[in-house]
C-alpha cells in the first residue's frame, strides 16, 4: 500500500491536520469499548476512506485486519476465566488447563478484536490519504534524522516487497526440488541488508549526514485552507466525544462477572456523532475534481 | 583549480586480501568530461566512492594518500558535508529514490543543505526541466519506471548544482535511446553548470565521442590516462577488451582510431572509403556473409496472438505471434516498457495472456534480471549439479566449494545460468534471459556470447545492447509497444537504424549489413587496399 495523490478533501488538506485526524479516530477507538462506538469509529474509517478515493486499499488492509481480528477473539475467548454463562466445555487441554469458553470472554474479545481492526483501517487510512513527504516536513523540526527514518520505513515496504516478488519468480524458474523456506528465508534477509545498505549509501551521498535545519520560511506560514479548518474541527469534535463519551461512562462495555453492552440513547447518540463528525468534512467537495 | 586532486591513494576495503586502489593520482578540472574504463574490479566504482567521501567514511578500511574535493580533504570531511559539491548516481536507481514523490525527491539534497524553502522549491523545479521530468514531479516514485527513476536519481545529483558529479554505469538499465539522450544530456549540463563529470562506464562507445579524457584502471592502477582517441590507440595495442568497435575497425585498417561515430566516419572519408562516390555508399552493395534465419518446421516457442493487459487498462503485448525453431538464437530488442520482459515471463509461464497461447515444446529455462535471487545455498555446488556448472564454465573445484554471494557478478550469471538449465529429467528446449550483460564488461559479455553459442537449446534474449546482439544472435525481434516492429537477421534489423545498431553498422551506414568490426574489415579491407 503506497500514498497516490488523489482529488479529496482529506488529501488536500494539510499532512498535520490530516495525522491529527487519524490520530483521532485512533484515540476513539482507544477510549471507547462498547461495541456499538467501536463498530461506528469502524463505520466512521470505512466512510472517510470511500471519500478520500482509498477504499480499495482499506479493503486491502481488511484482509489483514479481520483474521487477527478473530485470532484476538479466539485467544481471549481460550485464556480468560471471566464470565458466568459457559458455552462449551473443551476439558483438559495442554498448557492451558482445564478450559471452559465463556460467553463474556468470548464477547469481550470479539470488542478487543474490533478494536484491533479499528487500529489497523486507521493506519491504512494514514498511510494512504497523508503525504509521508509532507509529514516529513513536518517532524523534521522536531527531529529531522527520525522523521527521515520513520518515512524511509514506510518507502521500504514497497520496495522489499517488490524484491519478494523477483525472489519468488526466481524460485519458481529453478527447476527440482524447491529450496526450503529456511534457505529463502536466509537468501531474503541477505537481499534486505544489501537493500539497507545501499540506501544508507545513497542517502549519505545526498548529504544525509551533515543534514541541518532549515529556516523558518514564507511556507511555514501557509494560511489554513477550509479543508484544514473543517478536518481540524472534525478531529477536535471526535477527541471531545470519546473523551466525554468515556468520562460520562457512556458506552461503557463491561464483560465481569455478566455481559454488559451498551445500547442505549447515550451509546447510541455516541455512535452517532462519531460517524457524523468523522464523515462530515467529506461534504464539501467544492474545488474537488473529479 | 582542480574539482578533485587524488594523490597516491591506496585503499582496501576491510578484509580485503588485495588494495582496491593503489597508488591513484589524478587532477580533474572544472567543466571536464571523463570516461573512467576498466573491467569488472578494476577499482573504477571505489575511485567513484573515494571521491565522494564514502570512501574510508563509510566503507571503512584502511586509505592511504589524499583525496581532496572541492578544496575539502575527504579524511576531514565525510560524505554529507562533500555532498555539498558532489552529485552521485549509482546504477541501481531503485535503491537511490527514498522519497515518495518525485518532487520531495529532488527537494531532499537541498533540504539537507538548509536551504530556505522557496530556494528547495525552486531548485527542484528547475532540474526536472533541465531533464525534463517536469511532468513527473507529483508522481510517486513507486510507479516510475526504471528509465524515469534514473532520471530523478540524475535530477536529484545534480539539484544542488555541484562542482562534481559522480556517475557509475548510469546507461546500464537504460535502452539505446535513453542512454544516448542522457550522455548527450550530462555532456550539456556539465557546460551549463561547468561542473566536472566522472562516468564509469563499460559500453565505451556510447560516451567516448563526448569526452574530453579517458582514463583506464586496471587491478586498482590507473594505467592510461589520455584524451579519447590516445585512449583507444592505446587500448588496440594494450587492452583490446577496453578497445570500441569503431576503434578496433580503423585500428584493423592501419588507421588511427577515433572516437565516436562522427570521427571514424571523418577518418575513413579522409581515406576515400567513406562517401557518395565509394563502393560501399549505397550501404546494400555487397551484401557480406549474412547470417541466414534458421526456420525450422517444429516450434521449440510458439506465441500465438498473445496479449497481455493490465487492470488499468495498459497494453503490454499487443497480439504477439512468433515462434522459435529448435536451437535459434533469437535476441528480443526494444526500448524500456516495449513489453520484452513480459514476453520472457509469457514464455516461460509466470504470466497467464489475457488472450491468445503460448505454447513448448518442452521445459523453458528464464534467467531473470538479477542472478543473485536464484542463488539460497552456502556452496557453488549446492546449486546446481556438476555437469550444469561445468556446462557454464564453473568447473573448477575450488570455485564449487566457494559462497554463491562471494562470486563475481559474470560467475553469478553463469551461475545462476546453470541452476536454471540443472534438471537431469526434463532438459530445457528454449533458454530465456532478461538482459544479461547488465553491469557487465566486453570480456565477459564475449564469453556469454560463447556459451549461448554452444548452448542446444533455443535461446530468447530480452537485450538493449546491439553489440552483444550482433555477437550470438541468428535473428533479431524489435519491440514497439508491445508487438514485434521488425523480425529478420541481425544485419536485416540492425545495420540501417541509429539506435538499435552496432557502432560498426553507424560507422559504415549498414553497409552490406556488417554489425562488427570484424565484418566491417573484410567488407572495407579491398577497396583499402585498392585506396592505398
Amino acid at each position: 500500500m503506497i500514498y497516490r495523490r488523489r482529488p479529496s478533501p482529506l488529501h488536500a488538506a494539510r499532512a498535520g491536520v490530516g495525522c491529527t485526524y487519524c490520530l483521532a479516530l485512533a484515540l476513539a477507538a482507544l477510549v471507547l469499548s462498547g461495541p456499538v462506538a467501536l463498530g461506528a469509529v469502524v463505520v466512521g474509517i470505512a466512510g472517510a476512506a470511500v471519500g478520500s478515493g482509498v477504499g480499495r486499499e482499506l479493503c486491502r488492509a481488511l484482509r489483514f485486519a479481520l483474521p487477527l481480528g478473530l485470532l484476538v477473539m479466539a485467544v481471549n475467548a481460550l485464556v480468560v476465566r471471566d464470565g458466568l454463562t459457559v458455552i462449551a466445555r473443551l476439558g483438559d487441554l495442554p498448557v492451558l488447563g482445564q478450559t471452559d469458553i465463556t460467553l463474556e470472554a468470548t464477547v469481550a474479545g470479539a470488542v478487543l478484536g474490533l478494536r484491533a481492526v479499528a487500529l489497523i483501517l486507521c493506519a491504512a487510512l494514514y498511510t494512504a490519504a497523508i503525504d509521508p513527504d509532507d509529514v516529513l516536513r513536518l517532524f523534521r523540526r522536531f527531529s529531522f534524522h527520525s522523521a527521515l527514518s520513520a518515512t524511509l520505513a514506510t518507502r521500504m515496504v514497497p520496495l522489499l516487497a517488490r524484491d519478494a516478488r523477483r525472489l519468488g519468480d526466481a524460485q519458481r524458474c529453478r527447476p527440482g526440488r524447491p529450496p526450503s523456506r529456511v534457505q529463502l528465508m536466509r537468501a531474503a534477509s541477505s537481499g534486505v541488508l544489501d537493500r539497507a545498505l545501499d540506501v544508507a549509501a545513497a542517502l549519505e551521498v545526498r548529504g544525509y549526514g551533515a543534514a541541518r535545519r532549515a529556516p523558518r520560511g514564507a511556507a511555514a506560514n501557509t494560511p489554513w485552507s477550509r479543508h484544514d479548518l473543517t478536518f481540524a474541527a472534525s478531529a477536535l469534535a471526535i477527541v471531545a466525544l470519546g473523551v466525554g463519551a468515556r468520562v460520562a461512562g457512556l458506552a461503557r462495555f463491561g464483560s465481569d462477572p455478566a455481559l454488559h453492552v451498551p445500547m442505549g440513547v447515550g451509546s447510541v447518540a455516541v455512535a452517532t456523532g462519531l460517524v457524523a463528525f468523522a464523515l462530515a468534512p467529506f461534504a464539501d467537495r467544492r474545488g474537488i475534481e473529479r | 583549480m582542480s574539482v578533485l586532486s587524488l594523490d597516491g591513494v591506496t585503499y582496501s576495503y576491510p578484509g580485503a586480501a588485495a588494495p582496491a586502489l593503489l597508488e591513484v593520482g589524478l587532477e580533474l578540472a572544472p567543466g571536464e568530461l571523463v570516461v573512467l574504463a576498466g573491467g569488472s574490479g578494476s577499482g573504477k566504482s571505489t575511485l567513484l566512492r573515494v571521491a565522494n567521501g564514502l570512501v574510508p567514511h563509510f566503507h571503512g578500511g584502511v586509505f592511504a594518500g589524499r583525496a581532496t574535493v572541492a578544496g575539502m580533504d575527504t579524511r576531514d570531511h565525510g560524505p554529507g558535508e562533500v555532498a555539498r559539491a558532489v552529485g552521485t548516481l549509482f546504477q541501481d536507481p531503485e535503491t537511490q529514490v527514498v522519497m515518495g514523490t518525485v518532487r520531495a525527491e529532488l527537494a531532499l539534497p537541498l533540504e539537507n543543505r538548509g536551504e530556505p524553502a522557496p530556494a528547495v522549491a525552486r531548485g527542484a523545479e528547475e532540474v526536472a526541466l533541465a531533464l525534463g521530468i517536469a511532468d513527473l514531479l507529483d508522481r510517486p516514485t513507486a510507479e516510475l519506471s526504471g528509465g524515469e527513476l534514473q532520471r530523478v536519481a540524475l535530477g536529484a545529483a545534480l539539484v544542488g548544482r555541484p562542482q562534481l558529479i559522480l556517475l557509475d554505469e548510469p546507461t546500464s538499465q537504460l535502452d539505446p535511446v535513453a542512454g544516448d539522450e542522457l550522455i548527450a544530456l550530462l555532456r550539456r549540463l556539465g557546460e551549463d553548470f561547468d561542473a566536472a563529470i566522472v562516468l564509469a562506464e563499460h559500453r565505451l562507445e556510447r560516451c567516448l565521442g563526448f569526452a574530453d579524457r579517458a582514463i583506464a584502471m586496471r587491478a586498482g592502477r590507473v594505467v592510461c590516462d589520455a584524451p579519447p582517441a590516445e585512449f583507444l590507440a592505446w587500448a588496440c595495442a594494450e587492452a583490446p577488451e577496453l578497445a570500441t568497435p569503431g576503434a578496433r575497425l580503423l585500428s584493423g585498417l592501419g588507421l588511427a582510431p577515433a572516437a565516436g561515430v562522427k570521427a571514424a566516419r571523418s577518418t575513413l572519408r579522409a581515406h576515400g572509403l567513406l562517401g557518395t562516390a565509394d563502393p560501399i555508399a549505397g550501404g546494400a552493395s555487397g551484401r557480406l556473409n549474412p547470417r541466414k534465419v534458421r526456420r525450422a518446421g517444429d516450434s521449440a516457442l510458439k506465441f500465438d496472438r498473445v496479449w497481455h493487459e493490465l487492470d488499468r487498462g495498459r497494453v503490454v503485448l499487443r497480439g504477439v505471434s512468433l515462434s522459435l525453431g529448435p536451437g535459434e538464437r533469437v535476441a528480443v530488442m526494444g526500448r524500456n516498457g516495449a513489453g520484452k520482459s513480459t514476453l520472457l515471463r509469457h514464455a516461460a509461464r509466470l504470466m497467464r495472456p489475457t488472450r491468445g497461447k503460448v505454447t513448448s515444446a518442452g521445459r523453458v529455462a528464464l534467467l531473470l534480471q538479477n542472478p543473485t535471487d536464484y542463488l539460497v545455498h552456502e556452496r557453488v555446488a549446492q546449486e546446481a549439479s556438476p555437469t550444469a556448472l561445468a556446462t557454464v564454465g564453473l568447473g573448477d573445484p575450488a570455485l564449487r566449494e566457494r559462497h554463491p554471494r562471494d562470486l563475481s557478478g559474470g560467475e553469478k550469471q553463469r551461475l545462476a545460468l546453470a541452476i536454471v538449465l540443472d534438471d537431469p529429467e526434463q532438459a530445457a528446449v528454449v533458454v530465456c534471459l532478461d538482459e544479461p550483460t547488465r553491469g557487465m564488461d566486453r570480456r565477459r559479455k564475449a564469453e556469454l556470447a560463447a556459451l549461448l553459442c554452444e548452448l542446444d537449446a533455443a535461446v530468447l534474449v530480452a537485450t538493449h545492447d546491439p553489440e552483444f546482439v550482433a555477437a550470438f544472435a541468428q535473428r533479431v525481434i524489435l519491440l514497439g509497444d508491445g508487438s514485434p516492429i521488425a523480425d529478420g537477421s541481425p544485419s536485416e534489423v540492425l545495420a540501417g537504424g541509429t539506435y538499435f545498431a552496432t557502432e560498426t553498422a553507424r560507422i559504415l551506414g549498414g553497409a552490406g549489413g556488417a554489425l562488427r568490426p570484424e565484418e566491417g574489415l573484410s567488407l572495407l579491407a579491398p577497396f583499402f587496399e585498392v585506396g592505398a
